[in-house]
């Protein structure tokens, strides 16, 4: 099973420092690992560096993976417009470092991925045509169809709707367990975190401040803190932990 | 998320991308066979008039056809007709992988100042016999050409590989290699005598009539080389097209391969501009025709590209000599006037925004 362990993890563009020293524990394939941290925390400067885009100090160990290129990465960025098929900007991302001709396989790869996210509807469509919602399934489906075995998501439910954002985590969870994926999401919604995430660490100005079990994590003196909110936790009619937001700080 | 209707959308889409496919092959046939078609009408043009028939014959079998015919044919007009063939593939590359590398519509060979470089190297030769480097006395002007419009390539290059140089910057920076050697042209026009001015205007207007089988043989191979080494980043390139970030996150490194792809399609561009002079014209509108016809998946897009290059300066070689009969007028000119309103066209009646 894939592991991965951030050991004072650093980076920054240029002189400017913007993570400094992440050490995390070791965490496992088929967890799902939120990221939280106010804007600005270094949450998209923490998954570049990981991915391989930003050189730094320290090490992202990444043990036991089965393939050359375990780690897959969805921006926040979700492209601009070209003339290609929703199926096509999809075989795109499964066909890179490939041979130019594509296989039966890669073909059930992208569909398999489509389907996943619930968008195989729309595969035929013009990417420029679709909405802000769609663009973001389209980046998770790109990202799902490299057969990742990290996966690394920064803000995958900013642009979707209620019932998406909730079909979605729940589609993640699911994969992470049935692929043995490990999964982490870059996440605002700190009630998402609560329900949907297994393990949670925290961002504050590029340094790690908390990171373990998410129920222990998210608790209202870090809501206080670290977001300037007061709020309260509490079990749900169906006992989940439930955030309820009070006042800012 | 998954709909209850799955399993038959899935199939849908399979169906559909591979009609989109074969669409595409079939399209890229069809440009070949015009391609040929106009190839044939080219050789039979000129001050001597040949049947399609006859021009055929002296292709294929030329011992059956009058010793005329086949020297017309094979020496005269094939040379003129393949150049036409060959720099219009070699632009309509440039054109079309700066456009993709620089995510830019309006990027060519023209824009970047290439063409502008090698009007002047051409023009150093021709008002005042500078030889940039000692040549042959035939390829003085070709290999001034060539070499300033290199310079400029890596000019532009080297300052792209600045902190903080963005795409756009790249763009910007071309635009103004463009008036920094129209006023060297400018210049050389306002010393050079007027014999000497008339040629470096008739040079700028890019003309097919000096075009040798030595000449073509150098672009041909030169083309040849480019092609296969754009194909083999050809999932990568079509991924620029999303935007750094998205290809990035598709492991693409989006520096390395802009500079590699720019100084392929450099060469590309100076080659070809170097022997015919600026026909500024097709790297811009041959990538754009091609994206509308065949979209943008590179495995396309790159030899649509070439096809409809070729295609469109080919019949601008036709045209050249049609339209007033006993002159040739420069090639230049045709594409724009013929090719311009066509284009728009093309680009008014389009409802796809892709940019």
């Amino acid at each position: 099973m894939v592991t991965l362990q951030l050991d004072r993890l650093s980076a920054g563009y240029g002189r400017r420092q913007i993570l400094t020293e992440v050490s995390t524990p070791r965490f496992e394939g088929g967890q799902v690992v939120a990221l939280l941290g106010p804007n600005a925390a270094g949450k998209s400067t923490l998954f570049r560096r990981i991915f391989g885009l930003l050189k730094g100090g320290g090490e992202a160990r990444i043990d036991g993976a089965t393939t050359a290129r375990p780690v897959a990465y969805m921006p926040q960025d979700t492209g601009v417009n070209a003339i290609l098929t929703v199926y096509e900007s999809v075989l795109l991302a499964r066909m890179q470092g490939r041979r130019l001709n594509v296989q039966p396989e890669d073909l059930a790869e992208v569909e398999q991925a489509l389907d996943e996210l619930g968008i195989a509807s729309l595969s035929e469509r013009d990417i420029g045509d679709l909405s802000g919602g769609q663009r973001q399934l389209l980046s998770a489906a790109q990202a799902l169809v490299q057969r990742p075995e990290i996966l690394l998501l920064d803000e995958p439910t900013s642009a979707l709707d209620l019932n998406r954002q909730i079909s979605l985590l729940s589609i993640l969870r699911r994969l992470a367990r049935e692929r043995e994926m490990l999964i982490m999401i870059a996440l605002h919604d700190l009630g998402h975190a609560l329900r949907f995430t297994d393990k949670a660490m925290v961002l504050e100005n590029g340094r790690l401040i908390a990171c373990g079990p998410t129920a222990e994590v998210v608790t209202p003196e870090l809501v206080r803190d670290v977001y300037r909110v007061t709020a309260r936790i509490e079990p749900c009619s169906q006992g989940q932990p439930q955030l309820i937001v009070e006042a800012a700080v | 998320m998954r709909s209850e209707a799955a399993p038959q959308s899935l199939a849908l889409g399979r169906d559909h991308y591979r009609a989109l496919v074969l669409r595409r092959q079939l399209i890229l046939v069809a440009l070949v066979l015009a391609l040929l078609l106009s190839l044939c009408i080219d050789l039979a043009l000129g001050p001597a008039r040949f049947s399609l028939g006859e021009v055929v014959a002296a292709i294929l079998n030329p011992d059956a056809v009058s010793q005329q015919a086949r020297v017309i044919v094979w020496e005269i007009r094939m040379p003129v007709a393949l150049m036409a063939m060959v720099v219009g593939a070699s632009l309509s590359i440039a054109g079309a992988e700066m456009q993709t590398i620089l995510s830019n519509p309006l990027a060519s060979p023209f824009t970047l100042g290439i063409s502008a470089g090698a009007s002047f190297g051409a023009a150093l030769a021709l008002a005042f016999g500078v030889a940039i480097v000692p040549s042959a006395i035939d390829y003085i002007v070709p290999i001034n050409a060539f070499i300033m419009a290199m310079l400029t390539a890596f000019f532009i290059h080297a300052l792209s590989l600045k902190r903080g140089v963005t795409v756009e910057t790249i763009v910007l920076l071309g635009i103004a290699m463009v008036f920094i050697f129209n006023s060297l042209m400018a210049l050389i026009q306002f010393f050079a005598s007027q014999q000497a001015v008339a040629a470096v205007v008739f040079w700028t207007m890019g003309s097919l009539t000096k075009a040798t089988w030595p000449k073509l043989w150098i672009s041909l191979a030169v083309l040849a080389m480019v092609v296969p080494l754009l194909a083999r980043h050809g999932w990568a390139l079509t991924a620029m097209r999303l935007g750094d970030s998205k290809a990035e996150s598709m492991g693409v490194n989006p520096r390395r391969l802009r500079l590699e792809v720019l100084v392929l399609v450099s060469l590309l561009a100076a080659i070809a501009v170097a022997f015919v002079g600026t026909i500024g014209f097709i790297g811009l509108v041959g990538p754009h025709i091609a994206r509308l016809l065949l979209g943008e998946d590179q495995r396309f897009f790159l030899p649509g590209s070439a096809l409809c290059g070729a295609l469109i300066l080919s019949i601008g070689s036709v045209l050249s000599k049609v339209i007033l009969p006993g002159t040739i007028i420069p090639i230049g000119i045709i594409t724009s006037l013929v090719g311009i309103p066509f284009f728009l066209f093309l680009v008014l009646n389009h409802k796809k925004a892709s940019w």
